[in-house]
């Protein structure tokens, strides 16, 4: 089973995300802060990071900079997820490291496509 | 809805644009035609369906396009664009190297997020195409539908769908809580209104034919015949693309599907087999009076 590490400091959020990454059958696992989350992925790196940006103590951009130089840390396919939606934040996530970004509000078919173009779920799903 | 008025109203699109309804189809047209009937300002499905046996003509187009399905997004399915850059491309490219042009079309181009997929696999392929001659026609039934393709101009939702992030900030530009497809990308295709019940001889031969998830809506007799007319539109060494639930096989031998290729079809030989022997025959006579 893959696994995502959700970061975002909305519980609500975390909630939501959680349930529509399970039934996508990703094992999840949640933190609530960059520095946490960072925690984590220094004991195990997760297949997938569904990344908020704003967030309390570390926000997402600074905690995949210091993911991306973990041991293996340019593994983890980082998806951002936040309502940071110009072009510019979008710019600097991508050549930060990440591989996909979602403007907020997302929904489960947005999840579904964005983690496809990330090659971790099959591509081509029929969705009529 | 009352049966009676059910079975009008399918008899109703089947005759305006085709589309062929089965019987159980009546929460389509409720989600579909209720808030179409709310907005003209009548109580329900009863009171327009009394207002079609009147032909009011403006309410016969709205309700045609709202229930002709637009759901797209880009790079809807991924795999037929897969094939589009790995398979069909590169054949053409060798094949029209000649008079370097490549005409393309999307019989359903709906809002638009077809044409422009195909239309950002070709900026993706670059030099390979450097001079070359490129239309994308883009064909749909309801005007609406085809301002919304023209504008280019989508939601945050709808570019968040299929479409890759690299590809959002390379093509397109951001106004506000929308986002418009960049001009020369838009440049690369023509829109137009087409009912494909009516003849389309007058759009032209095509190197490739997009022709996704809308035949699916026709019955068995209408599917054949634009099948059959859709194989006079094609180039003999071209594509046809439908989509991941239509098929070919068992409707028409004007086309045959190519294996490992799903959705992918090639038109057959026009010639009928009987005819072969004929040409055979006559081949010997050509050969002979060249010698002469």
């Amino acid at each position: 089973m893959k696994t995502c590490l959700v970061v975002d400091d909305s519980s609500v959020i975390r909630k939501i995300a959680r349930r529509i990454l399970e039934n996508l059958e990703f094992e999840v696992t949640e933190a609530e802060d960059g520095s946490q989350a960072l925690q984590i992925c220094q004991r195990q790196l997760p297949d997938a990071v569904l990344l908020d940006w704003n967030m309390p103590v570390m926000d997402g951009f600074e905690f995949m900079g210091h993911m991306r130089r973990l041991p293996g840390g340019d593994q983890p396919k980082v998806v951002f997820c936040t309502t940071e939606n110009n072009v510019a934040h979008i710019a600097q996530a991508l050549s930060g490291g990440a591989n996909e970004y979602i403007m907020k509000p997302f929904d489960k078919d947005i999840i579904a496509d964005k983690f496809a173009e990330v090659g971790l779920l099959p591509a081509g799903h029929d969705l009529v | 809805m009352t049966p009676t008025e059910y079975e009008y109203l399918r008899k109703f699109l089947k005759d305006q644009s085709g589309l062929d309804l089965s019987a159980d189809k009546q929460y389509l047209i409720e989600s579909r035609l209720l808030p179409l009937a709310r907005k003209a300002g009548l109580s329900g499905i009863g009171e327009l369906v009394q207002r079609l046996q009147g032909s009011s003509s403006a309410l016969t187009t709205s309700v045609v396009e709202a229930m002709t399905t637009n759901e797209t997004f880009f790079f809807r399915d991924k795999v037929p664009f897969d094939h589009f850059r790995d398979t069909i491309m590169p054949e053409v490219i060798k094949a029209r190297a000649g008079r370097r042009s490549v005409r393309i079309w999307c019989a359903a181009g709906s809002t638009g997020q077809e044409p422009y997929s195909l239309a950002m696999c070709l900026k993706e392929m670059g030099a390979a195409l450097a001079g070359w001659r490129v239309e994308i026609v883009a064909t749909d039934l309801s005007q609406e539908v085809l301002e919304k393709a023209r504008a280019g101009i989508y939601s945050q939702f709808e570019v968040q769908r299929g479409l890759p992030i690299q590809m959002l900030v390379k093509y397109f530009k951001q106004a506000g809580e929308t986002w418009q497809i960049n001009p020369d990308v838009r440049a690369m295709v023509q829109h137009r209104q087409l009912n494909l019940l009516h003849d389309f001889s007058q759009l032209g031969t095509f190197d490739v034919i997009f022709c996704r998830n809308v035949l699916i809506y026709f019955d068995q007799d209408t599917k054949v015949s634009i099948f059959n007319r859709l194989a006079r539109q094609i180039e003999p060494d071209g594509f046809l693309v439908l989509g991941a639930a239509e098929t070919v096989v068992g409707l028409t031998d004007t086309f045959r599907p190519i294996s490992d290729r799903r959705g992918l079809y090639r038109p057959n030989d026009p010639r009928p087999a009987a005819a072969k022997p004929v040409v055979a025959d006559a081949a010997p006579r050509l050969v002979a009076m060249a010698g002469r």
